[in-house]
């Protein structure tokens, strides 16, 4: 197998006494499409944290490229091309759409002269579909939109992974549609993507492996419909009275 | 941005300070030269305070370094000008070790840092007396000139100083810098996430809202021929330097320099008209401001203004 792109060994974060993320380790390959699912608090966000800077881990290291990058400030990832969106979407609401991906083209994706940035911004939005909104500022999106910013953002900047942090959250069913194409269009680009998400058809329908975390730990990892009829996963998802009672009612 | 009639008046603006000694009484030079310094205050508390929206009360500490410096440099026997730029590197030197600190520090504990900031500089200056001269103040070696000659000479270096301010706005306004402090003023940590290394970008932006505010109290010092520790740091100052940047725009190359020619000659008109009331009158503008004017003078929309009067109108008309 060919060295990964990035790799996660024994990470644990402890917030005091509560271990978020516990003793993961992980590897995503070049051009892969993986899913990481798991219950509300399963760790999950933070773990995109660690892997971008915003927190360090606590033991553990995280390798990129073969580099150890487990010390690097947010700033650092984002120039690495360890980009994100947020499950909370973070727009700059007084700058117009344009100026918000500029800045990710700028800062993230290193191209110096204001008057670049903004070209670059303006193919990223046209590749989301928010070009006719390029003028309006941040604040005045929808949800659906702003996800969308959220997208070209992080396209802008380059990136060799991106994790998607519930991109679908929110959404209804068409905008769902149209949110799963681009994330298609993008993988065919050959990004690698970390797609967080509870929205099974979204994890069925393009990932071609999937992790899952569980009270911060991984607790399997497999193919997609594999994972789904897994006891284990859902255990964790239904509990164990349910998932006994689902077993039975499936007459398994 | 600015409008291209925006700069016109502003360059307008200039020229009618700069000749102020030819046609008007040496009060309004002395108006105009203030009118000049605070401008180029206001300008450079825009990068840190408008730009980066860091509410930075430090001006004074600034102001009142570069005065000590710049003086001290001038009892030595050091030329007025190298004074000058001694002062201004002392001061962005200050500037650039203390931001490394007080800028972790965010809203509105940035802000009593930075006026502690302040009441340390004063204390040091005060009590270091073999070096400072303390409370007695020191004096710093007069131009021997004509008294009208050396008050348009400083009204010159002063409307340079703002020059150089407004240069240095315009600068960072369209610079990469520029418009990384804007992506941290509106969401700090995205802009982290997006790649600004906000620290530096932070420290640097301070140091530039540092620097021409110690020139400009080297220069003041030269003007006055006299500094001590309660006029050099006056804690009045630091708050007029803020309010003169809102009333105009913050975060706008040209509204700090519309905001402190607006203040300074208010301020003139309630002293000569209204000796008692005048503290009063100017909080009552600036607590007005605060309620109507967030954007400052620059940003108003005087259509959607103008519309909105009449939307009043018309409700208030029966039905």
């Amino acid at each position: 197998m060919s060295a990964p792109l990035l790799e996660l060994e024994a990470v644990t974060r402890s917030f005091g006494g509560i271990r978020a993320v516990d003793g993961v380790s992980m590897r995503l390959n070049e051009g892969e499409v993986v899913g990481l699912i798991g219950p509300n608090g399963a760790g999950k966000t933070t773990l995109v944290n660690v892997i971008t800077g915003v927190h360090t881990a606590t033991s553990g290291r995280v390798r990129f490229r073969g580099e150890d990058v487990t010390a690097q400030r947010p700033f650092q990832a984002a120039r690495r091309g360890l980009c994100r969106t947020f499950q909370i979407v973070q727009p700059f609401p007084e700058m117009t759409v344009l100026d918000n991906v500029a800045a990710g083209a700028m800062f993230g994706g290193r191209i110096d002269a204001i008057g670049a940035a903004r070209e670059a911004a303006r193919e990223h939005l046209e590749f989301v579909g928010l070009a006719p909104l390029s003028d309006k500022p941040a604040s005045a999106l929808t949800l659906a939109a702003r996800k969308r910013l959220e997208l070209a953002k992080s396209l802008a900047m380059k990136p060799k992974v991106l994790m998607l942090d519930e991109v679908n959250a929110g959404l209804n069913s068409a905008e769902i549609d149209g949110a799963l194409e681009l994330i298609r269009k993008i993988a065919a680009r050959g990004v690698t993507i970390l797609l967080i998400e509870h929205l099974m058809k979204v994890v069925l329908s393009v990932t071609e492996r999937v992790l899952v975390l569980h009270h911060g730990a991984l607790i399997a990892e497999g193919e997609p419909h594999a994972m789904v009829r897994d006891e284990k996963v859902i255990e964790a998802y239904l509990g164990e009275k349910y998932a006994k009672r689902y077993r039975e009612a499936a007459g398994v | 941005m600015m409008s291209r009639l925006g700069l016109a008046l502003f360059a307008g603006w200039v020229v009618i300070l700069a000749t102020t000694p030819l046609f008007a009484e040496n009060y309004i030079v002395r108006t105009a030269i203030m009118i000049a310094m605070y401008s180029a205050l206001a300008l450079s508390w825009n990068i840190i305070g408008g730009f980066t929206g860091y509410p930075s009360f430090a001006t004074v500490a600034f102001f009142g370094v570069g005065c000590y410096v710049g003086g001290i440099a001038q009892r030595a026997g050091v030329p007025m000008a190298l004074a000058w730029a001694i002062a201004t590197v002392a001061v962005g030197a200050m500037a650039a070790a203390l931001g490394a600190i007080i800028l972790r520090l965010k809203g509105h504990y940035f802000a009593i840092g930075s006026i502690a900031i302040v009441e340390v500089c004063r204390l040091v200056i005060s009590s270091w007396r073999s070096v400072t001269g303390g409370g007695d103040g020191l004096n710093v070696p007069l131009l021997r000139w004509h008294p009208d000659a050396v008050a348009q000479f400083f009204l010159l270096v002063m409307i340079g100083i703002m020059l150089a301010a407004f240069v240095m706005n315009a600068l960072v306004d369209r610079h990469r810098l520029g418009f990384g402090l804007k992506c941290i003023r509106q969401n700090e940590d995205a802009a982290d996430m997006v790649g600004v290394d906000t620290t530096r970008y932070k420290i640097v932006g301070f140091t530039l809202s540092a620097l021409l505010c110690g020139t400009v109290g080297a220069a003041y010092a030269s003007w006055v021929g006299y500094i001590d520790p309660t006029d050099s740091f006056q804690i009045l100052m630091t708050v007029k330097v803020p309010v003169m940047a809102l009333m105009g725009g913050a975060g706008t190359v040209l509204g700090p320099a519309l905001g402190a020619a607006a203040f300074v000659i208010l301020e003139e008109i309630f002293w000569a008209n209204f000796l008692e009331w005048n503290r009063a009158i100017l909080g009552a503008i600036i607590v007005a401001l605060i309620f109507f004017l967030p954007g400052g003078l620059l940003n108003i929309s005087w259509r959607r203004a103008a519309r909105r009067l009449r939307g009043r109108e018309s409700a208030e008309a029966p039905a």
